[in-house]
């Protein structure tokens, strides 16, 4: 177990580079750069200003330089300036990645809420109206785009109630009522469809499950049918669900672009677009390094689970 | 104290302030006549970007001036009354004394300014300051360097004259010294850290710093020692304190004015946006519109064939009719206005008469089209086909373009409209990677210096500007003697050649429309006037918030 766990963590190095200098390489081909775009809004900017400008973000050198000297700050934990506030990388990412946590951690909870209990409902009821809603629930959970569900639900609370979430972050430690107050709404949208691949997945695993042997003998030994469930079809179903429930988390760290745009919520997603439309290559890569990061991290703790999940796999 | 000798500047300033029209308010006026402002209270608005910067010495946003202007004062600056081109002092103490040969501008300084850490303001923090902007010393850069290419010493005089003295005369240098960007900053933190007003605040304005939080707004209170009085002997501000929320999403910027959460957003919302809210608010709501200093051009790479050959040019700029353009677009977004390179209705704005006498601007469109058909027949390119170049910015730059577009089939002409995100379209002007390209312009001021600026030789001052590609020498010597002209009359009727030569026999860069500001905001938002751009008068000392 532990030499697979270090054979582990060592792959993720790898990993990890491959997508620094493929981000890297990436961002270098795309047109445009900060400095034009900085300039770009009002008034007379000369070339020889943007010119300067260039100079003194250093994209005017090559870009193996540009490579190594960011590779170099990287390997000391230091991801540099952002080219568009000229302040530290980490400080920017800091200042968001609490509210894209916290919004992903709501998210999943309410997928799990929604999902768990639906799809084995939808399972346990198969080919019944149950199951017909659920499914039908489902599908619209996967058809209907999360931010356009946001703009939805803001309009709605605007227009019948005249209220709409906070625009400014509290802490969940400082105020948890007006901190829920303006991160329930996102987590909801995002959830109802991370929810729906869940559900899905829950209905066709326990469905699965509840055609096993071992469940006909649960319940030829007398068992209740809510116990065979639980106990026997749930339990041995989570595999599959698990795996859905974390990629998805994983995904919502960097996939909560439009949704965190829609509620005004200053999260990574919107960092991320903003920090693309602005050539900002250190805050790009930092961001994208992290997000990789995280979804490696996720990968390795659900492969681990597993063992908990199911006594019978073991890693050599 | 009004100077003996005033520069002729000044007077065509003053001239162009009694003719320019300012907002034109629907719903409440800005202080209502007899009103009397009362003190207290937070102003919450929206600012739809977030600052790159905090010195917006080195900003050319919005982002920067509209949450951060209200803790800095200026030399000069548009009278919050009018915010259009009527010029006063800030903290200067009257309008500068020009000497006869216009080359010598002495300024005197108010004595009752204080920055926030306590500092007496003098002429060297107005020197320092100037000079950071015509000189900006190693590692700070200076967008607007070359607006006051002119000057050739800023000193201090005296604790408070300043001096400025410059190379040659110019009809814009008082409108430069008003420029909203120019933050008056303190000499020893500059001498400290040339760069320290970029993550730090420091200023003599109406409000002093309270929070940043990224993302989500920035907040100040009342500055108690601030200089400012209204008419009335009431000192300014009248606002307790601010609050400016940064909401990039258009919906969620409505939502907000809609519940309440925001009272009022300062660059401009679309007719769609106003609609709403005009229905959901009704009477709780007040608009202000007026025409706008942003005007989107049709650049054509000169470098490219067809595009080198005038004729081309203008028969592509005879087929659109701007006349009924505007006003189907001006539903829909943020354009209206007929207008050459100055901006309509505004100081330097041709009459509509000889405009109309311009190729592109011919009232009868079906005369232009056959025109137009016959050029591109002269030039051997009847069934001519380009790519349209343009940025994935809705407002307005795809509903014009699409304007465009359409109507170019009148004349066989086929278009592809190319849309590419900012940084990219950005990249393929700058390179002249283009056939044809919807450009933008937007400045703080009427003032042909400014606008005139990207029409100079590509190789020339216009290096960088001018994304047409062009050199013309000609050209180059109408917009140096319009800027050296300090007669006002005179001045104007350079410029009106300038548009003749530049849009009408050229056609080198044209304008579709101007742009239109609709400002839509709570009634009880009082003392904010629309000004021709979204710039100028965002220290908000004159806003007050009427009790419910």
């Amino acid at each position: 177990m532990q030499r697979y766990v270090a054979g582990r963590l060592l792959l993720m190095i790898p990993t990890l580079l491959g997508v620094a200098i493929l981000t890297f390489l990436i961002m270098r081909v795309v047109p445009g750069d900060v400095v034009a775009l900085r300039y770009s809004q009002a008034g007379a900017v000369s070339q020889d200003v943007i010119d300067r400008e260039r100079r003194l973000l250093g994209l005017d050198k090559p870009i193996q330089d540009q490579f190594f000297d960011w590779m170099g700050q990287v390997v000391r934990l230091d991801f540099g300036q952002s080219l568009w506030t000229d302040r530290p990388v980490t400080e920017e990412i800091a200042a968001r990645f609490g509210i894209t946590l916290e919004l992903a951690i709501l998210a999943a909870i309410i997928a799990s809420a929604i999902a768990i209990p639906l799809g084995v409902l939808a399972a346990v009821r198969q080919d019944s109206w149950v199951d017909y809603v659920i499914r039908v629930v489902s599908i619209g959970g996967l058809a209907l785009p999360s931010f356009w569900l946001g703009i939805l639900m803001i309009l709605g609370l605007v227009v019948f109630f005249r209220w709409a979430p906070p625009l400014i972050f509290v802490p969940i430690w400082k105020d948890p009522v007006e901190n829920l107050g303006q991160l329930i709404w996102p987590a909801l949208s995002v959830g109802y469809r991370y929810s729906a691949v869940a559900t899905r997945m829950t209905r066709s695993s326990v469905l699965e499950v509840l055609r096993e042997d071992y469940v006909r003998t649960a319940r030829a030994k007398g068992l209740r049918e809510l116990w065979v469930v639980v106990r026997h079809a749930l339990r041995n179903s989570l595999l599959p669900v698990t795996t859905v429930i974390s990629l998805e988390f994983a995904f919502l760290f960097g996939g909560l672009v439009v949704t965190e745009q829609v509620f005004n919520v200053n999260g990574l997603g919107k960092l991320l677009v903003d920090a693309v439309a602005h050539r900002d290559y250190p805050l790009i890569q930092a961001l994208v390094l992290i997000f990789s990061f995280v979804f490696v991290v996720v990968n390795f703790v659900v492969d681990l689970l597993y063992g908990v999940l199911d006594p019978r796999i073991r890693y050599a | 104290m009004f100077p003996k000798r005033v520069g002729l500047t000044l007077v065509a300033l003053l001239l162009a302030s009694a003719c320019a029209p300012s907002g034109t308010p629907a719903g409440a006026s800005p202080t209502a006549a007899g009103e009397k402002p009362q003190s207290g209270g937070e102003l919450l608005y929206i600012v739809t970007a977030e600052p790159p910067t905090f010195d917006a010495h080195q900003s050319t946003t919005f982002a920067t001036l509209q949450p951060i202007s209200p803790h800095y004062s200026l030399l000069y600056k548009l009278d919050p009354a009018d915010n259009v081109s009527k010029i006063i002092p800030d903290v200067a103490d009257g309008m500068p004394t020009v000497s006869t040969d216009k080359l010598t501008w002495t300024i005197k300084l108010r004595q009752d300014v204080t920055f926030q850490d306590g500092q007496q303001m003098t002429a060297e923090d107005v020197v320092a300051t100037y000079n950071k902007i015509i000189n900006p010393p190693q590692g700070v850069t200076s967008p607007r360097k070359g607006v006051y290419a002119p000057v050739a010493s800023v000193e201090a005089t005296d604790k408070f004259t300043v001096t400025f003295k410059l190379k040659y005369a110019t009809g814009s240098f008082l409108a430069s010294l008003a420029s909203p960007w120019n933050y008056i900053y303190s000499a020893a933190k500059l001498k400290q850290d040339p760069k320290w007003y970029e993550k730090n605040v420091d200023g003599t304005g109406p409000f002093t710093f309270v929070e940043y939080q990224k993302g989500s707004y920035w907040a100040g209170k009342k500055n108690p020692s601030y200089f400012g009085k209204d008419k009335n002997g009431t000192k300014l501000p009248y606002l307790d304190s601010y609050k400016a929320f940064f909401i990039t999403d258009p919906n969620r910027q409505t939502a907000a004015i809609q519940s309440k959460q925001a009272m009022i957003e300062f660059r401009g919302f679309t007719p769609q946006q106003r609609d709403q809210l005009q229905r959901a608010l009704g009477n709780d709501l007040a608009v202000q519109e007026s025409p706008w200093v942003c005007v989107n051009y049709i650049t054509f790479n000169t470098k490219k064939k067809p595009f080198d050959d005038a004729r081309v040019r203008r028969a592509l700029t005879l087929a659109i009719d701007r006349w009924s353009g505007g006003d189907a677009l001006s539903k829909q977004t943020i354009v209206k206005d007929v207008g050459g390179l100055m901006r309509p209705k505004g100081p330097f704005a041709m009459s509509d008469a000889d405009l109309q006498k311009i190729p592109g601007f011919y009232k009868d469109n079906a005369k232009a089209v056959d025109e137009a058909k016959k050029l591109l027949a002269d030039a051997g390119v009847s069934n001519l086909t380009f790519n349209f170049l343009n940025r994935n910015v809705t407002t307005p730059y795809e509903p014009v373009a699409v304007f465009a577009i359409n109507e170019w089939k009148k004349i066989g002409v086929t278009a592809t409209h190319q849309v590419k995100e900012t940084a990219a379209y950005l990249a393929d002007l700058r390179a002249g990677n283009y056939d044809v390209g919807l450009d933008f312009n937007c400045d703080y001021f009427d003032e042909p210096d400014l606008q005139l600026a990207k029409f100079y030789s590509a190789s020339g001052l216009g290096k960088g500007l001018n994304l047409a590609g062009y050199d013309d020498p000609k050209l180059d010597q109408m917009i140096d003697a319009q800027s050296r002209e300090t007669d006002p009359a005179k001045r104007k009727q350079l410029v009106w050649d300038i548009e003749r030569y530049a849009m009408g026999e050229q056609a080198y860069q044209v304008p579709v429309l101007w742009w239109y500001r609709i400002i839509p905001y709570l009634k009880i938002v009082r003392g904010y006037v629309i000004g021709s751009n979204h710039y100028t008068t965002m220290d908000m000392a004159n806003i007050w918030l009427a009790k419910q």
